[in-house]
């Protein structure tokens, strides 16, 4: 066997992956714009992809929140610096970790219940009766999903924010002797719009890859429930990755 | 009143084998005709080519002389409109009720108000018999042959010119099979739509026919009246008819 031909049948079907998923995202962000518009569809995934996932993003804030605050204050520690929790907490959570998690977090959660419900209407040929029936699914199933995403993880990453904010809050003020009304003060003076709006582009920007590439798996799969299967396990890992790359590339955009 | 199909030197390759071959197929205006064949000979293909969910590599879909292969999606719509099909596995939507499963075209795509889409789906499943206090219900809830009729209350509540069936009574017990034939039967009659199925099930072939094509290596091979398909004359038709695994089509196995 030809490695250098291994390599360049592998080089190519990447390529080829890339430019299909591209097209995907593109036809799907056209079909959010074009009518008719399925306004329940749109409300139910609202409530789905949004709403139901508040307990999760609420509890991952908290956590991060509180634990961040620790590491922070053990850190300070070492050259004097233990006072400036609060500013480092508020500027990673809205900065960085807020929609990082939340995103990786509804990668998990979202992704692949996307991608394992069109899947499985895919290979139950639910997906095919809708052609038939003069409706696109562009339009019925991958829209609402995607504009779904895209309006709610900001929502959804504010609301992490806020919780991150008070997960920090909670541990300094309760085990690390903090000043509760200090600690506040010290927050809002420190943080500055541009830190919350570079979050919530980020989750705009996470959403419509979560939604995206759950669509795209679930609309290609094939092969019965393992491809679903399949299908749904592709949609995270893509998806993580993506968020990844895409997170680096707005910081970057941002901090210049 | 039925709509003229016509396939013409369709051909499709997949996996590096041409799954169709040169398929002509012409049916006339309110006529039945099956496709019979072997699994992997391209019934499925054919047909999904026909309905414009697979693009063939060459060849032309004529819907009343208008080829149908080179439309945008959104020309295609109004021929989309012609048609109604029933899915093999009936493709229910899982997270629509049965009543909304019915009236889905009425409701997405021709703007039909909930009110009166449900009265037409209620109206439709009498016809197929289905009895409406299954209307709110989710189709899993739903008997094999229950689904069926479900999926054929919903190809035909806009009353399509042409009606396509998938392995109509597939997974059917033979009672139910014959039950959804006779009402296969009556709505093509009542209708007056053209239909193309495609089956494995001779005696659903021969009630459901007025003609029958056999596919075979992505080509028509024979095609004749249903009441000659005994006298057909053609070894591949008499073997398949009389499932013999002896003859000149080797069985996959």
């Amino acid at each position: 066997m030809n490695p250098f031909a291994a390599i360049g049948r592998g080089t190519i079907s990447l390529f080829a992956e890339i430019g299909r998923f591209a097209a995907f995202a593109g036809r799907s962000a056209a079909a959010c714009f074009m009518p008719p518009f399925f306004f329940g569809q749109f409300l139910r995934q609202c409530l789905q992809i949004g709403y139901f996932s508040l307990p999760v993003i609420g509890l991952t804030a908290v956590f991060i929140g509180a634990a961040l605050a620790l590491n922070i204050y053990v850190g300070g520690a070492r050259f004097n610096a233990e006072s400036f929790v609060p500013n480092i907490v508020v500027l990673g959570i809205t900065r960085e970790l807020g929609p990082v998690l939340a995103g990786l977090m509804l990668a998990g959660r979202v992704g692949a219940g996307i991608a394992a419900e069109i899947g499985t209407m895919r290979v139950t040929e639910q997906v095919d009766a809708m052609t038939t029936l003069s409706t696109d699914p562009f339009k019925f199933l991958i829209a609402p999903r995607v504009l779904a995403a895209v309006l709610t993880l900001p929502v959804l990453v504010l609301v992490a924010d806020i919780i991150g904010v008070m997960g920090g809050y909670l541990v300094a003020v309760n085990s690390l002797d903090f000043n509760g009304a200090a600690y506040l003060r010290n927050t809002f003076n420190f943080v500055e719009p541009q830190d919350v709006i570079l979050g919530l582009v980020k989750a705009a920007a996470f959403g419509f890859i979560i939604a995206v590439m759950g669509a795209y798996q679930g609309y290609n799969s094939s092969g019965g429930a393992l491809g679903v299967g399949r299908a749904a396990t592709n949609a995270v890992v893509g998806a993580i990755v993506l968020i990844l790359a895409v997170n680096y590339l707005i910081t970057a955009f941002f901090v210049e | 009143m039925g709509a003229n199909l016509k396939l013409a030197g369709l051909k499709k390759k997949l996996r590096g084998r041409w799954v169709l071959d040169g398929v002509d197929l012409d049916i006339a205006p309110g006529r039945s005709l099956v496709l019979i064949g072997g699994s992997g000979q391209g019934k499925s293909v054919t047909l999904k080519c026909t309905l414009g969910l697979m693009a063939p590599d060459s060849g032309q879909v004529l819907v009343d002389g208008r080829d149908v292969t080179k439309l945008s999606r959104s020309a295609r719509e109004p021929v989309m409109r012609k048609f109604g099909m029933l899915f093999q596995g009936g493709a229910l939507f899982d997270s629509l009720s049965v009543w909304e499963n019915i009236a889905f075209r009425l409701i997405y795509s021709d703007g039909v108000a909930r009110k009166e889409a449900r009265e037409r789906a209620i109206e439709t499943m009498r016809r197929v018999r289905l009895a409406p206090e299954f209307a709110d219900v989710r189709p899993v809830e739903l008997s094999g042959g229950m689904q069926k009729r479900a999926g054929l209350a919903r190809a035909i509540i806009a009353k399509p010119d042409i009606l396509f069936f998938d392995e109509p009574t597939t997974g059917l017990d033979p009672i139910t099979a014959d039950a959804i034939n006779d009402l296969i039967v009556e709505m093509v009659k009542e209708l007056g739509c053209t239909a193309l199925s495609i089956t494995h099930d001779m005696p659903s072939a021969r009630k459901i026919s007025d003609e029958i094509a056999m596919l075979h290596n992505g080509k028509i091979v024979w095609r004749g009246a249903t009441a000659s398909l005994d006298s057909s004359g053609n070894a591949m038709v008499d073997q398949f008819v009389h499932g013999r695994a002896e003859g000149p089509i080797q069985a996959v196995v």
